[in-house]
């Protein structure tokens, strides 16, 4: 039988949670025999080839072009799970959410100490996806099935999580493995 | 879509990078290449959303830009902090936790970048099958070589742990100090596995240094350039890592400036905006946005410093200058050379510190006259990093300007990316040999994305040819 197989983005993250997944170590061999990951930063493999038991989401939502990954990952996996504190509640990216977004660019692009930019342009360009006044969490655009909290989650609370799931036991998580931090 | 009459090519995203990216190719109505850009396509906004945030909080908020070197941006930022609470002078058992901190991420970043991100490109070739050019692919045809890769990496991340208190996002440096000491136990725990990570890092800077030297024909010109680079380097010219002041050199190795205070680094440095690319242009100011750009990193590291003080690394940095005659080494893809005498740099700076009594002590802070403008840099794996900040009598940050490792680069990625798209492309088809070209050339300078654009992430491949009306002419995606 064909292996199951696990996708993985990182929309606005940090891709700290993709390190920490990294971060099971040797476990990452035992892991491909149980999955073939599809659609991940970490091989070169841009368009889903198929649907997927799982997709791993990390980050929130804060461009346009986030919300239509997320809805691909959607359309092709059929358990999704938000990883993380940015894709649980938008984590720290989401401190821009009470500040006008013009106000951000402003400071990146104009009053910053070090900025050279006579014409006083913002950045803006067609290839530029358009930014959302505020960044979601994830089961605000699409159905979430499973949230994952930390920042990242240990690597071992992802490698439970995705053992159990893959292997059809419920998913059990000690205590020490589920934190906000 | 079309530019000033312009065809233009879109290649999206960039893979095996740590980030958002995004390459378009311009044609001209010859259908040669006018122009190549990378576009940097992700914004956060952290510049003005610390504001407000009281500083102390700042060296465990800011390193959420970016989770593949977490770790500097945790110690620019307490850099710039232990300069807020007047207690820059460190005592020794909080330098060195943090040197050991700063060594051992830089050892995983090596690691994770030589191991996962790009042994698929030397191993296979630029031409390899896409289901095979990946770290599973190494895995399954060289499985001596990613366990390696895998046993290194966590024993950076191990150190991370047992300095910051967490392998991701961690917590240890705190303005003017550190928050805990290294235990006997700890300590026994590195040294018991440190031989075997000196020996890997001597295996992986041979097969980095044989493959370029092998492939030097080919690899001297690819994505190649003449240029001016700039780092931090000790009073006495020595690589360091940690800290140090500034100095830029030309591509000749003449001086541009050395040994600048980085509180100063406004007189010297300032960043271009250009409307297509949220990722900004920094440049010398004394040349200008034209002249003044330059590269950050291993390759420019090795370039600006006059010596390396561990032996192994230093025996090897001649071996790396000799190949130039000493003079400075400008080929794109000797950064990954580069990259490897720094982690053999890296292992021997652990080994120094591990043995180092001071590590067990238990004088953590220090503080003294209380300032309201900071200015912290290091030398991230990527290259040099910049945290600037002010403070108010609340003890809020009122301004923050970060300019990443990665931003440093922007200027000599785009150049790397047209070279090899007038080197490589031929007519208007895209082939796949052009697309990974295009990604190896950017994959050099190990750009985090994430960092630089305070984002990260990847999609699918996608590269469009345009013609002046702006009807797609070919398409292609994996
Ligand atoms: S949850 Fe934390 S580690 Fe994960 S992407 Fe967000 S900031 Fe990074």
């Amino acid at each position: 039988m064909a292996k199951p197989k696990v996708a993985t983005t990182s929309l606005a993250g940090c891709f700290g949670c993709h390190m920490s997944l990294l971060d099971i170590d040797d476990r990452i061999l035992k892991l491909v025999e149980l999955i073939d990951f599809d659609k991940s930063p970490i091989n070169d493999i841009k368009k889903f080839t198929g649907r997927c038991a799982v997709g791993l989401i990390e980050g929130g939502c804060c461009n346009e072009e986030n919300v239509r990954v997320l809805q691909d990952f959607r359309n092709h996996c059929a358990i999704l799970i938000s990883v993380g504190d940015c894709a649980t509640m938008g984590g720290i990216p989401a401190l821009r959410n009470n500040i006008p977004l013009q106000e951000c660019y402003d400071e990146a692009y104009k009053n910053g100490p070090s900025v050279h930019n006579p014409s006083g342009q913002i950045p803006n360009d067609p290839e530029l996806p358009l930014l959302l006044d505020k960044v979601f969490p994830c089961h605000e655009v699409v159905k979430i099935d499973y949230h994952l909290p930390g920042c990242p989650p240990p690597a071992d609370t992802l490698w439970e999580a995705l053992v159990a799931l893959l292997t059809d036991k419920p998913v059990d998580l000690p205590y020490t493995l589920i934190k906000y931090d | 879509m079309s530019t000033n009459g312009m065809k233009k090519i879109t290649i999206e995203p960039v893979t095996r990078v740590e980030g958002h990216g995004k390459v378009t190719i311009l044609l001209d109505e010859q259908n040669q290449v006018k122009q190549a850009r990378l576009h940097i396509v992700e914004f956060r906004g952290f510049e003005r959303f610390v504001q407000g945030r009281p500083y102390w909080e700042v060296p465990v908020l800011v390193e959420r830009l970016c989770g593949i070197c977490p770790v500097s941006h945790h110690l620019a930022a307490a850099k710039a902090m232990d300069w807020i609470v007047g207690g820059e002078n460190l005592t020794p058992t909080a330098e060195k936790m943090r040197r050991l901190m700063h060594y051992g991420q830089m050892f995983q970043s090596h690691a994770l970048h030589f191991f996962h991100l790009c042994s698929p490109d030397l191993l296979f070739g630029f031409d390899a099958d896409v289901a095979i050019r990946n770290v599973i692919g190494v895995a399954a045809k060289y499985p001596a070589l990613a366990v390696q890769g895998v046993m290194m990496r966590k024993y950076g991340q191990e150190l991370i742990k047992a300095t910051a208190g967490k392998k991701i996002h961690g917590t240890g440096a705190i303005p003017g100090g550190i928050n805990k000491n290294l235990s006997i136990a700890e300590r026994d725990g590195f040294l018991k596995d440190l031989d075997q990570m000196v020996e890997w890092s001597r295996s992986a800077l041979k097969i980095a240094k044989d493959y370029t030297v092998a492939h030097l024909d080919t690899l001297a010109s690819f994505g190649s350039f003449e240029s001016s680079h700039l780092s931090l380097v000790r009073a006495d010219g020595a690589m360091d890592l940690y800290h140090g002041n500034l100095k830029a050199i030309d591509a000749e190795g003449n001086s541009i400036f050395d040994q600048v205070d980085y509180q100063n680094y406004l007189d010297y440095i300032r960043e271009e905006v250009r409307p297509w690319s949220y990722m900004k242009f920094p440049f010398i100011t004394s040349l200008g946005p034209e002249k003044g750009w330059y590269r950050v990193g291993p390759l420019a590291r090795l370039n600006t410093c006059t010596f390396i003080d561990t032996p192994e690394a230093e025996a090897a940095r001649k071996e790396f200058m000799a190949l130039t005659d000493g003079k400075p080494n400008n080929i794109t893809m000797a950064y990954h050379w580069a990259r490897m005498i720094e982690l053999l740099h890296s292992i021997e700076k652990i080994k120094a510190l591990l043995h180092d009594a001071d590590l067990q002590g238990t004088d953590l802070v220090t503080k003294g006259n209380r300032r309201d403008e900071a200015v912290g840099l290091i030398e991230a794996p990527r290259g040099t990093l910049f945290h600037h900040y002010r403070v108010n009598k609340n003890d809020q940050i009122v301004m923050a300007n970060l300019i990443v490792s990665t931003t440093n680069n922007n200027e000599p990625m785009n150049r790397a990316v047209e070279l090899v798209a007038r080197q490589h492309l031929s007519g208007v088809k895209i082939t796949e040999g052009l697309l990974n070209r295009v990604e190896v050339a950017i994959r050099a300078y190990d750009p985090c994305l994430s960092c630089a654009t305070h984002a990260l992430g990847k999609m699918p491949l996608e590269m469009e040819i345009l013609d002046a009306e702006g009807n797609v002419l070919d398409r292609k995606a994996r």
